[in-house]
């Protein structure tokens, strides 16, 4: 009820003066918050995981929601075709996101005792942005899949 | 100290895949984050996990900030002989949580 009358008495003024204040804030928000990665960058940091090889695409499925209404909390399952056998296995599946502050988000290393490669885990997303997933084979070569996830609510704070 | 939680099946055939689940309760203060005073929140997270069976590693893991607080990870393995699963995550400033889980194959 107090708000109320405060609120009705508010002069344009008052409105206006608030507003470029808040406009100020916001000004500062924005600087303090933290860069993201670009799509290049992210390209960078996978080079540098894979030495230097090139990822083709095919062979790994990475599955995610489409839509994240959390970006704290975003499941995620890479499955990758292999045999996972003494010959033939995943040695590596290196996970990234393009639009969080730092692309590199985990890297798991397989041995042919896994059976099956496929891992489960959840990630942060601090805005909409591209998921790759990039598998490493025991024969040299480097496979990858990516995803654009929308993000309702970022989650890396600010 | 961070609390781990496993979950496997108690026993299986041999040679047959399980899955493991793992979460661990931690808050991975991405070092991304600022507290009310605009000072930054300083890194700390669970940097690596590894899992071994019997001594021989079946999986190991390299975390980043990206990965979300309490950190949860589910994978297969193959399991040949009865045994133990060690579980192991090393935090940023050095503390291991270890956590083992038993499984009769037969």
């Amino acid at each position: 009820m107090n708000q109320l009358s405060t609120a009705r008495t508010l002069g344009r003024r008052d409105v206006l003066r608030g507003a470029a204040a808040m406009a100020a804030a916001g000004t500062v928000v924005l600087t303090l918050r933290p860069a993201h990665a670009t799509p290049e960058k992210t390209a960078e940091v996978m080079g540098k995981l894979i030495g230097g090889k090139t990822a083709k695409e095919g062979r790994v499925t990475l599955t995610m929601p489409q839509i994240a209404e959390n970006g704290n909390t975003v499941p995620l399952t890479v499955s990758v075709e292999s045999p996972m056998t003494e010959k033939d296995y995943v040695k590596a599946v290196h996970i990234l996101a393009d639009g969080n502050p730092e692309p590199a988000v985990a890297t798991f290393g397989f041995t042919p005792q896994a059976g099956k490669a496929e891992i489960s885990t959840r990630m942060r997303m601090a805005k909409t942005q591209n998921i790759w997933a990039v598998a490493e084979m025991s024969d040299g070569s480097a496979w990858m899949a990516k995803t654009e996830v929308k993000v309702t609510i970022g989650g890396c704070g600010g | 100290m961070a609390k781990a939680r496993i979950r496997l099946p108690s026993s299986a055939k041999k040679g047959e895949v399980i899955e493991i689940k793992t979460l661990v309760n931690h808050a991975m203060e991405s070092g991304q984050r600022k507290d009310s005073a605009g000072n930054v929140i300083p890194r700390k997270i669970l940097n690596k996990m590894t899992a071994t069976f019997n001594g021989k590693e079946v999986l190991n893991a390299t975390l980043h900030p990206g990965i979300s607080a309490n950190p949860y990870i589910s994978f297969f393995t193959k399991v040949e002989e009865s045994g133990t699963f060690e579980f192991t995550w090393t935090d940023d400033d050095g503390t291991v949580t270890k956590e083992t889980a038993d499984i009769t194959v037969g």
